[in-house]
């Protein structure tokens, strides 16, 4: 009873007309912890974290942040008690600048006489420092998000969520597009984030990228809950078994 | 040593700075119609102030068309309805006014209200039913084409409804979309003989010029006004976030929708200036106004640069695409070409813009 969890999710279930997509999954989401939800395609990953961030409501099950029971209705909601996602490819626009992809629904406004115009300046001058701190070398803050790279992109994605006040980071498959030098430097970014304080949720089909970060493990099966482990308490041979339906790969392979 | 690196990293930086503008090809495309004009139609009196005025009028024509599908174009959406809402807007103005006697001011007020609720229902039936744009604005090409003419039909049973400058004399409102100003400084300028006067008939001793027409101050106002929402303001942000990719912008809690719905209006309301600067000018409506000046707007557009997905243009370079426009079509004209050769022209050009845009946007997205 150290400190109680900052967002519990109980026997979530959600069915899409005959389809049950989740058969009642629960977690516990704890400050500065890095929780990896793992599953294969199919699992109920992606609803499971679209019912977190308010754009699927579950048919069963209860939502608690800070110990009190709450209703996500919308991805509004969401991001008002604190709970961002950044989706493997909808997280930034890359025809627009870095800086108005980063202040973008969040403007920082400035009034000249009687019209409100976007304050450039300040935004550019806290884009680059809060790039800097991530580790991102911009040229300057109006060159398009299309001239990042992958990594670079959600890396960008994860300091605006944490930087706009999200205590709850969600982030979709964030590597499985990148290569591996990319993937580090967003493991990395992942690591400082936590150590901020904010609790990530990571989804990923990759067990390696998972064990790298991750302080806890739950592994989603069909719409269930397979169980939930503590790093060190689960190795990459087990994990990888759990998420395979307890086939050996090496057996899958015969 | 890293100093020369860092120098030429940074040269490097603004050529490529300067090769993204999008308004790049049209800065580049005016100076070419320029030069090329100046050269060959220097005698024709093309560049005098009166032949100067012809074109000049003529782009403001299509600046002011051009702006509003330039908004909204980067926002993601097209409007194929312009032309029919030019026609409609003008039909309205003159059966209101001359046929039901309505004060000329409230005929104008009226247009405006009518053509901008029909924007913002193009723009309301596209968000809801997912349709293209394209189609849906398609549709009212015909619609509002077709009502034109009903309208004017059982009104007057003509398709020219004239008799609007008799009615528009006194108007407070008319002289605002018809009326010129500096006539009294063009005045001034005719006594010191530094611009030429007729020399006989009714307007003996009038400059050839007398005043700027409100076309043309309607198009600078336009052009300011929407340079400056589109990159200074946080509704800029929006518009461009709405075409870049709605998707996302819808998820970081932008009003898509609404941004997307207002650009629809915006487009009708510059629909209904370019018409109701048409009917004061000319003293009258014409059913068949307008036509084919939806794809004349689009295309000033592309050839100042905007992407046809959305997400990326200029107010700036689309108005210069509109002034190219002008200049060639009139230029044409002092130079004695065959017009038909203008639509020939026009039709390479877009060419052009459109394969110099998508290289564009491969520099921008990284693309391959």
């Amino acid at each position: 009873m150290s400190s109680s969890p900052l967002m519990e999710l109980k026997d979530i279930h959600k069915s899409f007309g005959n389809v049950d997509a989740l058969k009642g999954v629960s977690i516990s989401i704890n400050a500065g912890e890095c929780h990896c939800l793992l599953g294969d395609n199919g699992a109920g990953k992606s609803t499971f974290i679209k019912i977190m961030s308010g754009v699927h409501q579950p048919t069963k099950g209860k939502i608690n942040i800070n110990g009190k029971e709450i209703e996500i209705n919308n991805p509004r909601e969401a991001i008002d008690v604190g709970i961002a996602t950044v989706y493997q490819d909808l997280a930034l626009i890359p025809l627009m600048s870095v800086s108005r992809n980063f202040w973008l629904g969040r403007e920082l406004t400035k009034k000249v006489g009687p019209v409100t115009l976007m304050d450039f300046e300040k935004c550019d001058s806290i884009l680059m420092s809060e790039m800097d701190k991530i580790g991102i070398k911009l040229r300057d803050p109006s060159q398009s998000i299309g001239t990042l790279s992958g990594g670079e992109r959600q890396t960008v994605a994860i300091a605006r969520a944490v930087f706009f006040g999200a205590k709850i980071l969600i982030l979709d498959e964030p590597t499985s597009a990148l290569g591996v030098y990319q993937t580090s430097n967003v493991l990395k970014t992942i690591e400082r984030v936590r150590e901020k304080g904010v609790a990530v949720v990571f989804i990923s089909h990759n067990v390696s990228h998972a064990l790298a970060v991750g302080d806890k493990f739950t592994v989603l099966s069909r719409g269930e809950t397979l169980g939930t482990a503590k790093a060190g308490e689960i190795d990459f041979q087990e994990l990888q078994l759990l998420m395979s339906g307890n086939k050996e790969l090496s057996e899958l392979k015969k | 040593m890293s100093d020369d690196v860092k120098n030429n990293s940074s040269l490097r930086t603004n050529f490529r700075t300067v090769m993204l503008r999008p308004d790049l090809g049209a800065i580049v495309g005016v100076i070419l119609v320029f030069l090329f004009f100046f050269l060959v139609a220097r005698d024709t009196g093309m560049f005098s102030l009166e032949g100067s005025m012809n074109w000049g009028i003529v782009s403001s024509q299509f600046i002011i068309i051009a702006v509003g599908a330039c908004l909204l174009m980067i926002a993601g959406e097209f409007d194929l309805s312009v032309g029919s809402m030019i026609g409609f807007a003008g039909i309205v103005i003159a059966v209101t006014s001359v046929v039901w006697g309505w004060p000329v001011w409230l005929s104008i007020i009226s247009a405006f209200a009518i053509s901008m609720a029909i924007g913002a229902l193009i723009g309301y039936i596209t968000i809801s039913t997912n349709l293209p744009s394209f189609i849906v604005s398609l549709a009212f090409l015909y619609i509002l084409r077709g009502l034109t003419i009903f309208i004017a039909i059982i009104s007057t049973k003509k398709t020219i409804i004239g008799g609007v400058t008799e009615v528009a004399q006194d108007d407070w409102l008319a002289p605002i979309f018809g009326g010129e100003i500096f006539t009294g400084v063009f005045q001034w300028l005719a006594e010191q003989g530094m611009i030429q006067t007729f020399v006989a008939g009714t307007k003996a001793g009038q400059p050839v010029v007398s005043g700027i027409p409100m076309m043309m101050v309607w198009a600078l106002g336009l052009i300011v006004f929407a340079h400056f929402l589109l990159t200074k303001t946080r509704f800029g942000n929006w518009i461009y976030a709405s075409g870049g990719d709605a998707q996302a912008a819808k998820h970081i809690g932008v009003p898509v929708n609404r941004v997307k719905i207002l650009m629809f209006v915006f487009t009708a309301f510059c629909a209904t200036v370019f018409a109701t600067t048409q009917v004061i000018e000319f003293g009258s409506a014409s059913a068949d106004r307008g036509v084919l000046k939806e794809f004349e707007a689009i295309i000033s557009v592309v050839i100042g640069g905007a992407l046809l997905t959305g997400g990326y243009g200029s107010v700036i370079g689309a108005a210069l695409g509109a002034v190219i426009f002008g200049v060639v079509q009139q230029g044409l004209f002092f130079i004695g070409v065959e017009s038909s050769l203008f639509r020939v022209f026009l039709g390479v050009l877009l060419l052009l813009a459109v394969i110099l845009n998508t290289h564009v946007r491969k520099l921008i997205t990284g693309a391959k």
